[in-house]
């Protein structure tokens, strides 16, 4: 029980540095996909017929495939090929990224089609252009509809984050692991593991709870 | 009475649509003349609101185009179609205001977005058009703070802020409780009475009699009739818009 004890001491610095490894790449991958997901969302609304078939593509790849394997065929496949020389950090927080922003475009859809279409057509006939009425109008109320969708999507890349660990990432997982293996403290070590992914989980679930609220509109019931 | 001397402010010409293989308008034409108020009338599936939506090109017709003073719109060309809306104010039934933005801001943002006026500028502007509309003290709250009433009001005020040529208003008040109405048919009334060019769907027929230059009686995507109010809606006259009139106000039970 002491040496478990002293292994647990021992190692937490060392894991919660993990965390600090983890967090950034899941926020890196929030980002990214956000910024894939809000233009995919829009081709596959208002593109042309050729738009709206690209990203389709681009959805229907990365929702098909496991995040698994597109780490290895990113990584040691596509990367190596293009000669980037990216750490797995980096590397691993671009494809949580694309992926994501697959699964983000169809939170941002859903929202953007459940906004009635007569906003659209008002800002339209007020001479704004087409860019400019999604921009101004139709985007600041999709984004704030989409939060909720948005939390769900955070607590998943945050797991789905672990898997950087069979690229060589040191985040929570490859540590743990680490030090599990040369202590054989399996239980102990995996169990604070898991602690801190409930902790981080629950922390963004709370942030984005209160930007919900910070961001509500006044008497607005949708 | 118009003289056809005069060249009219907007035309519609040859206008066809079709939607899910129903033909919805049949080939419309009409004149604007300046200062002039139309009313459109008819059963509901008739065409008015999709030739209203057509006239600033909301809908694409298939056929037909739009003149805006002797000047034909080319559609297809996206900053030319923009700057032709900018002068066609468009009321809808269901007011369509920006839900996330404050009454004030909902008058304001084309303004600053599509005139390119300065935040203060627009603002001012925005608090006049507000006022005209009697609702200066309402700037701060958002659509779903306020009654319908209020709404189709600052839905004007946001139209009226881009100073339009003509307006074009689709049933403004038929979403209306019927309390709310009349706040708005002042509004329109004001406007008619300080000239502003005019063509509105509605079914308000004590509105019609004492304001409409000209009723057009559409049915089955064409206008089948049309002329003053006093002589299509005369008492005995035989025509389809007094017995369509008559028709209303038996179910509404009203004058």
């Amino acid at each position: 029980m002491h040496e478990t004890l002293d292994v647990l001491m021992d190692a937490l610095p060392y894991v919660l540095q993990g965390a600090a490894v983890t967090i950034v790449a899941v926020i890196g991958a929030m980002f990214l996909g956000l910024f894939i997901g809000v233009p995919l969302a829009v081709g596959q609304v208002y593109g042309g017929r050729l738009i709206r078939i690209l990203c389709g593509l681009y959805v229907w790849f990365f929702r098909g495939i496991p995040i698994l394997v597109l780490l290895f065929l990113f990584y040691f496949g596509l990367f190596t090929l293009l000669g980037l020389n990216l750490s797995a950090v980096v590397a691993a927080t671009i494809v949580l990224g694309m992926t994501s922003g697959a699964y983000q475009s169809q939170i941002f859809r859903g929202s953007i089609l459940s906004l009635s279409r007569g906003q659209l057509k008002a800002a339209q006939a007020l001479g704004m252009s087409n860019a400019m009425a999604i921009r101004t109008i139709i985007l600041p109320q999709a984004l704030r509809l989409s939060i909720p969708g948005w939390s769900n999507e955070y607590s998943i890349i945050l797991k789905d984050s672990a898997l950087a660990f069979v690229l060589g990432a040191s985040e929570i997982m490859a540590r743990t692991h680490f030090v599990a293996s040369r202590t054989y403290q399996h239980l102990p070590l995996y169990l604070t593991a898991a602690v801190m992914y409930f902790i981080l989980t629950w922390i963004g679930l709370i942030l984005l709870r209160s930007l919900e609220k910070r961001v509500r509109i006044k008497g607005y019931v949708h | 009475m118009q003289t056809n001397a005069k060249t009219p402010l907007m035309r519609v010409h040859g206008i066809s649509k079709s939607l899910g293989g129903r033909e919805i308008l049949k080939s419309i034409s009409l004149n604007l003349y300046e200062g002039e108020m139309k009313v459109l009338i008819g059963p509901s599936g008739g065409g008015k609101s999709t030739l209203l939506q057509c006239m600033n090109y909301l809908i694409a017709p298939d056929r037909g185009h739009i003149e805006l003073l002797g000047q034909h719109i080319d559609p297809g060309n996206h900053r030319e179609l923009c700057l032709f809306r900018q002068q066609v104010g468009m009321i809808f039934q269901d007011f369509n205001l920006f839900d996330h933005l404050c009454a004030l801001d909902n008058v304001s943002i084309a303004l600053r977005k599509v005139r390119g006026m300065s935040k203060k500028q627009a603002r001012e502007r925005a608090l006049s058009e507000l006022d005209r509309v009697g609702l200066a003290d309402k700037g701060h709250l958002y659509p779903a703070e306020l009654s319908g009433g209020q709404k189709q009001r600052v839905s004007i005020a946001r139209a009226l802020a881009m100073d339009p040529k003509v307006m074009l208003l689709d049933e403004p008040t038929s979403a209306l409780d019927p309390e709310l109405v009349s706040e708005v048919l002042a509004v329109i009334r004001g406007l008619a009475q300080n000239g502003m060019t005019m063509i509105m769907a509605t079914h308000q027929m004590g509105f019609t009699r004492s304001l409409a230059d000209e009723v057009l009686f559409m049915q089955e995507g064409r206008i089948i009739e049309q002329g003053s109010p006093r002589v299509l809606l005369a008492e005995g006259s035989k025509t389809r818009t007094l017995d369509f009139c008559s028709q209303i106000l038996d179910v509404e039970g009203g004058v």
